[in-house]
């Protein structure tokens, strides 16, 4: 009985490891990051780009309405792109349009506006690149949508067409 | 009165940038523990990108506001989720993966135990 229970138990030990690695190799192995979880706004303090005022974010994001906070850069070429795309959406009222204006230097950010227009409401300076860490981004562009002191939900890279239709059905 | 002053600003300084190498070797110590989640197979430390050099500056940051290095790990967890941590911490999902090396271990250690006890 003895002798028999040694090897039964290392290949009961051996079939377990086997399913788990089995089961391991159907998984993916691509990571992508998650754009679906809802999450609180972060209550940050930040510098205010035309102002230089320091507000709170939650100041920012106080009413019930919509907002798009779209992450740009006058030295990133993808926004270069969406712009025209949010200033098409900043002409809807149902949603405010903020900014965060990373790791870019005011001259620069200021010609771009003046290139290619001004969709935000209001624009956060984020120089250092850390106010964007606080709303877990990872680079330029990246936008979230904000409803009720709430993330709903997050685009990494540059706004579509289609991200902007479905940002119309949320705010309808 | 030269050595005292001498002496003063030792005693000034010293301090001060013992207290900021324990800070530069925390920051280290974490950056080496978080993934660049934009970059392929590097660590935070590593990485020159946008991203971690602005990661490198917010931990930092926490570090000077005096979070500890399990606060400042979980503060980005709960930003960018488990996946930032090189070294995955103990839970639901990981139990499996820390517990197996030391289940084995014993496992191992007393068939060894239980062979020697025989031919003793």
């Amino acid at each position: 009985m003895k002798n028999k229970l040694l090897p039964l138990s290392i290949t009961f030990v051996f079939i377990i490891i086997f399913i788990i690695f089995f089961k391991g190799l159907q998984n993916t192995n691509i990571y992508t990051p998650e754009t679906k979880t809802i999450y609180e706004v972060p209550s940050v303090s930040v510098k205010l780009f035309n102002s230089n005022e320091i507000v709170n974010t939650l100041e920012i994001f106080n009413s019930d309405k919509f907002y798009l906070l779209n992450i740009w850069s006058s030295w990133c070429v993808p926004c270069r792109q969406e712009h025209p795309i949010l200033m098409e959406l900043a002409k809807n009222d149902n949603i405010n349009v903020i900014g965060i204006n990373y790791k870019d230097t005011k001259k620069n950010a200021k010609s771009f506006l003046e290139e290619l227009g001004n969709p935000y409401n209001k624009i956060i300076f984020d120089n250092k690149g850390t106010n964007s860490i606080e709303w877990g981004a990872y680079g330029v562009p990246e936008s979230f949508l904000i409803n009720k002191n709430k993330v709903i939900k997050k685009y990494i890279g540059p706004l579509t067409e289609r991200s902007i239709e479905e940002i119309k059905l949320f705010i309808k | 009165m030269k050595i005292l002053k001498l002496f003063l600003i030792i005693i000034f300084i010293f301090p001060i940038s013992s207290l900021k190498a324990d800070n530069e070797i925390l920051k280290n110590k974490i950056t080496k523990n978080l993934r660049c989640l934009i970059c392929q197979g590097q660590s935070v430390y590593d990485s020159d990108s946008e991203f971690a050099n602005s990661l490198k500056i917010v931990v930092d940051n926490k570090i000077n506001e005096g979070l500890s290095e399990k606060q400042i790990y979980s503060y980005f967890q709960g930003k960018y989720g488990e996946w930032i941590l090189y070294d995955p911490m103990f839970n639901k999902n990981t139990y499996f993966l820390w517990l197996l090396p030391l289940l084995i271990f014993f496992i191992g250690g007393a068939i060894v135990f239980k062979n020697f006890k025989k031919t003793n």
